[in-house]
């Protein structure tokens, strides 16, 4: 305050906070949240390509000199090699839908269901990222990467609203450009057309991609709480259904949406996949918990 | 028919449309409510699912009902419904409505009006022609459709007479022959000729006669005698034992009406007179201008006091101070003693008397005055005074008058006076002439004992003649009189004392002072003292006895006034003529309210509940009400007007008081518990924000620099915030922003005068002056006009605020003007030796006024940045250093008052400690 800064340097700065403003708050959420969760096992628990200390060995032949580890061999006679715990990053691809009918959020004190699926995916992301993987993208925007600086990357792309655009009422996952054996996170309501879905988990599974898909819905998706005469509308607004009594229409809504988780969660086993329904009602930290011990299953 | 009550209809052919709502059931049942739109994602799963039952909703059965309701509310309204207490006969032919019209119906009037009312709506029913008749101003019958009238019943208000003999004959004789039913609202009052008027009418046909029985309370005019102002009452009704409450009104010392005192009477049943005894302060009943009784409205009941209750007020003046000892050579000792049993006398310097503005000021032997007194004493002469002047041996010295006439003295002098009949002189002392026909002292009788041995001698001029009121045996003027104005100026050209003359020994001084009026006031005066007088009304009263302005009446002549026959050219209220007031009053002394006793074949009737009920009103109001509810539940059935949309609404309706409280609380709390700078709001967005940010930047100052730490700064609202938590008030001026109430004024005087500091910020020392005409200048003084604030002056530069935290010379904001205004140092303020600066006044000056635009230099964004650019480059950053830093002083300041002042005493201590 003393000495103001220069104009050009404050413009730029301003609107560097500016850009970062929207970036926090998600970022933030979702590094909390993965703090929460305590990080299990990294290694393969055996020699190998890695970063961390495993074991000193005495050297066999066929060991060049330089593996010498000499700073150890000097203190006995014998000569060891360091060998470090052989560790292998995953590719985990994301596919988040962007589609409209995720911007839904019955009440105001509720998020949305896109920011629930942010958040999962992110927190999700950071601590894949942290355990060592490589998280991307499905498609081609965003191939999989490790370190830190992906977690900005992805965040970024998260909060993209030209993809979300760019999408319909409801999105289909994208299984393009998937590198075979990865793991795959699919986070979606999952309302769409499922023939998308059924397309896209299979040919994912034709390419030995196994994964998770997590449900994300509102609690008036799940109850039906509606009364009266009524015209429901889709989020985009594309979609329209007139009732007159819509409390006579619950019980064969609510039979629909039990169908369709069970044709997701049917899919998902022939595919060696695994389902997880999840509101936004809920808690973020149980769904984030089941995410991450998926994940380490299918790995 | 409801038992006892008849129901009847104006329109009844429009009750037919309650046949239709049966119509109605039908076509609101098939309605359904409108469908709400819902925005829901999972539509998706929805598409292809029928309703079950496809039979519509139907409107629920209590909204039909309501909404029947409503319209048959709406029908039963417009056919008229009219609530008759009993059965109301339908009478044909010309009606005419008397009044009785006088004062004596001031009482009653509201009651009448209400049954004049009445009549007159059954009248309209009915379909007659009606004539009005007020027997105060009886004017030719005019019989007219009844609802003409109705608008013109005010237009009959009671006049502050009563019925006139004359006029009623003429009414007796202009009726003769005309066939009519009359009806009579009569105040009961007997009065002569009433009788004949009766019979008059009964010959024309049947006559009703009206009665509220409110009856007359009358006041007749107040006595004064031994101290005690004597009040008696009368009244017309006297089956009810009752308390009636006198009121005394006058002007309060502040000049606006108000009642001074207030008695009570109480009159036992059958009691037809009360007296009741009211002693006052003789300050408080010379104020009184009219006596009322309370809740009642008639000429009668007010009475105008005049001058009847006022004593005289005689400053009596003298030059020469009081000699003991020599108490019958004083020159006010004989004045005093004719005076003191009549008048209110009272003793001083003349600069004392004058705001006193008494009747009479006596100036014995006095010749020079100062000049202002002069013009004050001109002025209150002119005003209705009267100077009555003495001469003695200052006067015959001094030089007053003497070449030309002074504005205070009737005539010229001639140097020195004369002495007659001493040791060294020729002649005999000079007798007094009798009094000629145009002298005010005319046919008093003149002792023979009485002897002029001196007197001053009045210069022979064209105005004498007519100057001269009472002169001696041998032709000189012995009392002079001179006009000026609304008053008059006499001088007795002897002693007011026995030096001179013997007359202030004799009867006739007493009676001369009395003829000049300074004793008596007017009302006692008898009949010969109103010939030839005309007098003008000065307030006249109503027959509602209000006090009106009469001054555009014409005058009345004295013996038609004295005769107290009122009429409508002469009015009961005060008059006056030549400085005499007259309080003409409708009651006598000795007038008597007699009611009249109206035959046996005339039925009086109360006339209270002959009236119908329209109920039309009533029914279409409820109408409304329904069809109100009906939008609200039809919004209800609908979905439309959802619990949790609504009643959030409702529930904070019903708490923003106490919700506004606990904030006002809580804003207290926090602002009490840190320091916290304030902004006035002025209604400007812009300005506002930008003195909140101001304020906030400088808190940031303060926080990062200081151990000052404040809390975010507030906008306080003049009107309603307490100021007291707040050490710094900044006061953007804006030229339209609101004037604060005399509330908002009160506490900030408050708040000035218990240490709190504003600093006002014109804001355009850029472009004006500080104090010169710009908007924001101009509405600066305005607003400033009414604030405490001491002596000015530029901030100097030794004030304490140039040291508090920075050393500063330069107290700039957005702009840099030198032009900063605090309170003046005190003049003995001096510079001692050796010191740096003046040892100075104590506290806080209370204001800052300034143009620099200081908020807007200190304004930060939320992000930290300066909002508003000052100066160029490194200057500008410079010039916005120096803002903050004197806002850092200015808060210093505030909080730590002359702390850095009493460094003028470092030397001292420095001295004590042995250093």
């Amino acid at each position: 305050m003393t000495n103001a800064p220069s104009r050009h340097t404050s413009k730029l700065r301003s609107r560097a906070e500016a850009e970062a403003a929207r970036l926090p708050p998600l970022l933030a959420q979702a590094e909390q949240m993965a703090g929460t969760v305590l990080l299990g096992d990294h290694g393969r628990r055996r020699a190998g390509m890695g970063d961390d200390f495993w074991q000193y060995r005495p050297v066999q032949t066929g060991d060049s000199y330089r593996m010498i580890d000499w700073r150890r061999s000097a203190r006995s006679d014998a000569q060891y090699v360091r060998e470090r715990e052989w560790q292998v990053a995953q590719s985990v691809m994301l596919w988040l839908d962007q589609g409209a009918s995720m911007q839904f959020a019955s009440d105001e004190a509720l998020p949305s269901k896109m920011m629930r699926a942010r958040v999962l995916a992110l927190a999700v992301s950071i601590l894949l990222v942290r355990a060592g993987e490589r998280v991307g993208l499905t498609g081609n925007r965003l191939p999989p990467r490790r370190g830190e600086a992906q977690i900005a990357r992805l965040t970024e792309a998260f909060l993209n609203e030209d993809a979300s655009a760019a999408e319909g009422e409801y999105a289909a996952p994208d299984a393009r450009a998937m590198l075979p054996h990865a793991r795959a996170v699919f986070v979606s309501d999952f309302l769409g057309d499922i023939d998308g879905i059924w397309g896209a988990l299979t040919k994912a599974a034709d390419r030995g991609v196994r994964g998770v898909l997590l449900q994300v819905l509102d609690p008036s998706e799940e109850s039906f709480p509606f009364q009266g005469r009524t015209v429901f509308q889709s989020i985009g607004g594309g979609l329209s259904h007139e009732t007159r009594k819509a409390g006579d229409l619950r019980d064969r809504y609510m039979t629909r949406l039990a169908e369709r988780r069970d044709a997701l969660d049917q899919l998902c086993r022939r595919t060696g996949w695994q389902f997880h329904s999840h509101t936004t009602g809920q808690s973020a930290q149980s769904a984030l918990l089941w995410l991450y011990r998926a994940l380490e299953q299918s790995r | 028919m409801i038992a006892g009550l008849s129901l009847g209809f104006a329109n009844g052919w429009l009750l037919v449309g309650l046949f239709a709502l049966p119509l109605l059931w039908l076509i609101l049942r098939a309605v359904p409510p409108a469908p709400i739109k819902r925005r829901f994602p999972g539509v998706i799963l929805l598409l292809g699912l029928d309703d079950e039952d496809t039979v519509s909703d139907r409107t629920p059965w209590w909204l039909l009902v309501l909404r029947m309701l409503a319209l048959a509310a709406l029908i039963i309204g417009l056919a008229g419904p009219l609530l008759a207490p009993k059965d109301r006969v339908a009478k044909d032919g010309p009606a005419l409505i008397v009044l009785d019209g006088g004062w004596a119906a001031g009482d009653s009037w509201v009651l009448q009006q209400k049954i004049l009312g009445g009549l007159l709506d059954d009248f309209t029913r009915d379909g007659r022609e009606v004539a009005m008749l007020r027997l105060t101003t009886p004017e030719t019958l005019q019989f007219q459709p009844a609802a003409a009238w109705k608008s013109r019943i005010p237009a009959f208000a009671p006049m502050p007479w009563q019925p006139r003999q004359k006029d009623l004959a003429a009414v007796i004789s202009a009726i003769d022959g005309a066939t009519f039913e009359t009806l009579w609202m009569s105040d009961g009052l007997a009065y002569e000729a009433r009788a004949g008027l009766l019979n008059a009418f009964e010959k024309a046909g049947s006559v009703r006669v009206f009665e509220t029985g409110v009856g007359v309370t009358a006041l007749a005019a107040p006595e004064f005698a031994d101290g005690a102002i004597t009040l008696r009452v009368q009244r017309s009704q006297t089956q009810m034992a009752r308390t009636e409450t006198l009121l005394a009104h006058g002007k309060d010392p502040a000049g606006n009406d108000r009642v001074l005192a207030s008695v009570n009477v109480a009159f036992a049943q059958g009691e037809a007179t009360g007296e009741v005894g009211l002693a006052l302060p003789a300050e408080l009943r010379a104020r009184i201008t009219r006596f009322s009784v309370q809740r009642h409205s008639s000429a009668a009941s007010t009475v105008l006091s005049g001058d009847a209750l006022r004593r005289r007020e005689v400053a009596l003046i003298t030059s020469r101070a009081d000699r003991e000892g020599l108490e019958l050579l004083s020159p006010l000792h004989y004045l005093r003693q004719a005076l003191q049993p009549s008048a209110d006398v009272i003793e001083g310097a003349l600069g004392d008397m004058l705001p006193a503005n008494p009747d009479v000021i006596v100036l014995a032997d006095v010749a020079v005055l100062t000049g202002a007194q002069e013009a004050a004493l001109v002025e209150w002469v002119e005003e209705g005074g009267l100077l009555l002047r003495f001469a003695g041996p200052r006067l015959a010295a001094s030089d007053i008058s003497r070449r030309d006439e002074h504005p205070l003295m009737p005539v010229r002098l001639r140097v020195g006076g004369r002495s007659v009949g001493g040791a060294l002189s020729w002649g005999e002392p000079k007798a007094l002439a009798p009094f000629s026909e145009g002298s005010p002292f005319h046919g008093l009788v003149i002792p023979d004992d009485i002897r002029v041995r001196s007197q001053v001698v009045a210069q022979p001029d064209p105005t004498l003649a007519d100057r001269v009121i009472a002169e001696l045996s041998d032709g000189t003027p012995l009392v002079t009189r001179k006009r000026m104005g609304q008053g008059q100026v006499v001088l007795f050209h002897v002693t007011a004392n026995a030096e001179w003359s013997g007359l202030p020994l004799s009867g006739l001084f007493v009676q001369m002072l009395e003829r000049l009026a300074v004793l008596r006031a007017v009302d006692q005066l008898d009949a010969a003292a109103f010939e030839g007088t005309v007098w003008q009304p000065l307030q006249i009263l109503d027959g509602l006895g209000r006090v009106q302005d009469g001054q555009a009446l014409s005058g009345v002549a004295g013996e038609v006034l004295s005769a107290a026959e009122f009429g409508p050219d002469v009015m009961p209220g005060l008059y006056r003529s030549e400085g005499r007031y007259l309080a003409a009053n409708v009651m006598d002394a000795d007038r008597v309210l007699t009611p009249f006793a109206w035959p046996e074949r005339v039925v009086v009737e109360g006339g209270q509940n002959a009236r119908t009920l329209d109920l039309s009103g009533a029914f279409l109001a409820l109408s409304l009400i329904l069809l109100a509810v009906d939008v609200v539940a039809s919004l209800m059935v609908s979905g439309r007007l959802w619990g949790t949309r609504v009643a959030p609404v409702l529930v904070a309706l019903m708490c923003v008081p106490q919700v506004g409280d606990a904030q006002e609380e809580l804003r207290a709390l926090e602002a009490a518990q840190e320091v916290v700078l304030a902004h006035v709001i002025t209604g400007n967005q812009r300005v506002d924000s930008m003195a909140e940010a101001g304020l906030r930047g400088l808190s940031d100052t303060l926080y990062f620099r200081t151990s000052v730490e404040p809390n975010p700064p507030v906008g306080v609202d003049l009107e309603v915030d307490e100021l007291s938590f707040y050490p710094l008030i900044y006061w953007p001026v804006t030229p339209d922003q609101p004037q604060p109430s005399d509330d908002a004024y009160a506490r900030l005087n408050g708040y000035l005068q218990s240490g709190g500091m504003i600093l006002f910020d014109t804001r355009d020392s850029d472009v004006a002056g500080f104090g010169s005409g710009s908007p924001n200048g101009r509405k600066l003084q305005r607003l400033a006009a009414r604030l405490d604030i001491p002596p000015l002056e530029v901030l100097p530069d030794d004030h304490v605020l140039t040291r508090t935290y920075y050393l500063l010379q330069d107290f700039p904001g957005r702009y840099d003007s030198r032009d900063v205004w605090v309170e003046a140092a005190p003049p003995d303020a001096e510079q001692v030796e050796g010191m740096p600066f003046r040892n100075l006044n104590d506290g806080v000056t209370p204001v800052v006024i300034g143009g620099n635009d200081w908020a807007a230099a200190w304004a930060i964004g939320t992000g930290g940045d300066p909002l508003y650019p000052v100066g160029r480059g490194y200057g500008g950053d410079r010039q916005r250093e120096l803002a903050f830093r004197f806002g850092v002083n200015l808060v210093m300041h505030v909080l730590t008052g002359n702390y850095k002042s009493d460094q003028v005493h470092v030397p001292a201590l420095l001295d004590r400690l042995g250093q």
